[in-house]
């Protein structure tokens, strides 16, 4: 419990501190008003729109202001979309949280399966072809990737969309793309993790009990195994949501990822900064959520 | 006597890159219900894979042979891998060296005690934590039904290993193998939890193989002994036999290290073997004692004799050593309370 609410409260503070470096940053990259005025705006234009968007208050107002808007759900409105940023941001972050949840999922169930079928038999068939499958992986281009299945299942065998997002099929390739971009870290992990407790004296012990071996394998060696590998897919997981716009793109799904990156294009800063936010914010709830499964997991954690 | 365990000709090779070691080299001997076998050797002379080997839980790269291992009827050379399961924590179980690493460190006390019972016995979740309790009391762990809800980090290395003996003790195994049960704990405790084990052997009348290099122990609750060097068994016999008259020069030489209360003098010399355990890789031939033994002959580099000065107490040597006497400083008191080392 302790450290529950330990976890929590640094949690909130690694939050805040992230929210007011990404705000800092934004308006030291470049005067914002003449962004939106344009390169043919006069000074006075310029001067015009600064006073109309606050940006002439000293920073540490502007930040306060944003932060408690922020708080209350209102981001300010897009100077592109001439739209509340809440509203905007609102569809685009469900198809990149379903494409998120879908792939880490994707990967792990491939990765966690494989890393210990290694780990069991190291050197042997299995071993080899998952360091193939983890090496192609990590050598692959994501973007080369996707159009190689867009040619084979979209165009050759025409078994799924090649782009848009009416249905759960639209969603296949993607997750294949985005998931196995992951999957070799998490699959080495595994392996490695197994290989280490394998070896361990209390894995010994449980085959002294008579414990067979799917027991030993999954009941005794890979909850300790496992430990490392949750912190990681955490990591990789808010990594997808705010990495996922070589894939959004491709598939011509218009997530946040996508948004974001056209926002940056365009200046929109209520746009940029929300979304930044929202990615730092995915990113620590992940890992607050991962503390915790290692916590239940390792019990020798709970100490705080 | 009926032997619970009968091993003939125990043999364990690993083959390396440079060769096949041979670890284990024709071990004999008979184990009966009650009694105590100690097997005391240097590290590396092959008392673990001993174990390991009667197990079934040797490394998978090491192969084992053997002319006879049975353990109550059961031929165990031959028991395929479910049946070896069955018997694994059920009618013979293992206490190892390390009881820091030795607990699962992800589950309760509670659950790891309980796992051997319910994996071999119809009995449900209650009345495997009853007999949790009752084995912690027994082994003297106080407030034991609170310790089933504590991790193996929350205790000290000394209750870890009292857990461990109640944990090899849950399904009232008929053989019990404590491979250097006191080794890793502190001095202070290794007597309490060794008289712990003796006591709870012979009260439930279990065959007790112990493996150690500590000498002291050995005198104080061995039935039979039997000393490895080098992969075989140089001299066996009764406790008694074996330490009152030593026939091998390398237990000669090893009841020399010892202090005898009363008698070794303060600041005296001990005495000490030079040299190392030679390598067991590839072809060995002759007594592996020859290059450290100071009556080494010739003959010792080729087959060696098994001799038996009395009934049942053998040894290999060249020399019929039976008729020489141990030297006087060497006399071992088996009632002794020393603590020697190896």
């Amino acid at each position: 419990m302790i450290y529950t609410l330990k976890r929590l409260g640094l949690a909130i503070l690694v939050a805040l501190a992230v929210s007011m470096l990404s705000f800092t940053l934004l308006h030291l990259s470049g005067d914002p008003a003449s962004a939106i005025a344009g390169e043919s705006a006069t000074d006075a234009d310029i001067a015009a729109i600064r006073a109309f968007y606050g940006f002439d208050r000293p920073l540490i107002v502007q930040y306060a202001d944003w932060l408690f808007s922020a708080l209350r759900g209102d981001f300010g409105e897009s100077y592109y979309f001439q739209l509340p940023v809440a509203q905007l941001i609102g569809d685009r972050l469900s198809i990149t949280m379903t494409l998120g949840i879908c792939g880490i999922t994707f990967a792990i169930l491939t990765a966690v399966p494989l890393g210990v079928a290694a780990a069991v038999r190291p050197n042997s068939m299995i071993d080899r072809v998952a360091l193939f499958i983890s090496v192609m992986g990590q050598a692959m281009p994501s973007f080369w990737f996707g159009l190689v299945l867009v040619v084979i299942f979209s165009i050759k065998f025409r078994l799924l969309p090649p782009s848009g997002t009416d249905g759960w099929q639209n969603f296949v390739m993607p997750t294949v793309v985005l998931g196995y971009y992951a999957m070799p870290a998490i699959m080495r992990l595994t392996r490695a993790g197994m290989l280490d407790v394998l070896s361990a004296d209390y894995v010994r012990t449980a085959r002294a009990k008579g414990a067979s071996e799917m027991r030993v394998m999954f009941k005794h060696a890979l909850r300790n195994a496992i430990i490392p590998v949750v912190s990681l897919s955490a990591v990789q997981m808010g990594f997808m949501l705010g990495g996922s716009i070589v894939v959004e793109s491709i598939f011509a799904l218009h997530g946040a990822g996508y948004l974001a990156w056209e926002s940056i294009g365009r200046n929109d800063l209520p746009t940029v900064q929300a979304l930044i936010l929202i990615f730092a914010l995915f990113y620590i709830v992940f890992t607050f959520l991962s503390d915790l499964l290692n916590a239940w997991l390792d019990p020798r954690m709970r100490v705080g | 006597m009926d032997n619970i365990l009968s091993v003939r000709d125990l043999r364990v090779d690993i083959p390396l890159a440079g060769g096949t070691l041979h670890a284990v080299r024709g071990l004999n001997f008979d184990l009966a219900r009650g009694e105590t076998l100690c097997i005391v050797g240097e590290s590396g002379s092959g008392k673990s894979l001993t174990s390991l080997a009667i197990m079934g839980l040797l490394p998978k790269m090491a192969q084992r042979r053997a002319d006879k291992l049975e353990f109550s009827g059961i031929d165990l050379s031959s028991a395929k891998n479910r049946q070896m399961r069955s018997l694994r924590g059920d009618r013979i179980s293992m206490i190892f060296q390390e009881p820091m690493t030795s607990l699962n460190p992800a589950y309760t006390i509670g659950d790891q005690l309980t796992e051997a019972l319910l994996l071999h016995r119809k009995v449900g979740r209650k009345a495997a934590e009853a007999r949790a309790i009752e084995l912690l009391e027994k082994v003297g762990i106080t407030a034991a039904a609170s310790r089933l809800e504590q991790y193996p980090h929350q205790l000290s290395g000394g209750l870890r290993q009292r857990v461990m003996i109640a944990m090899a003790l849950m399904a009232e195994p008929d053989l019990i193998i404590a491979d250097e049960p006191t080794t890793a704990l502190d001095v202070t405790i290794q007597a309490q939890i060794l008289r712990l084990l003796v006591d709870l052997q012979r009260e439930m009348n279990m065959a007790m193989i112990l493996i150690t290099h500590d000498l002291g122990v050995v005198a104080r609750v061995a039935d039979k002994v039997a000393i490895m060097y080098a992969g075989e068994v140089i001299e066996s016999g009764s406790s008694k036999d074996v330490f009152t008259a030593p026939q091998h020069p390398y237990t000669r030489g090893l009841l020399r290290c010892i202090p005898v209360p009363g008698k070794t003098k303060p600041g005296e010399h001990l005495g000490s073997i030079p040299g190392i355990v030679p390598s067991l890789i590839g072809k060995t031939q002759g007594c592996a004692f020859r290059g450290r033994c100071d009556v080494a002959i010739d003959a010792c580099a080729h087959d060696i004799p098994e001799r038996a000065s009395v009934e049942g107490h053998l040894y290999r040597c060249v020399h019929d050593n039976s008729q020489t006497q141990f030297s006087a400083s060497g006399e071992i008191n088996t009632t002794s309370q020393s603590e020697g080392r190896l």
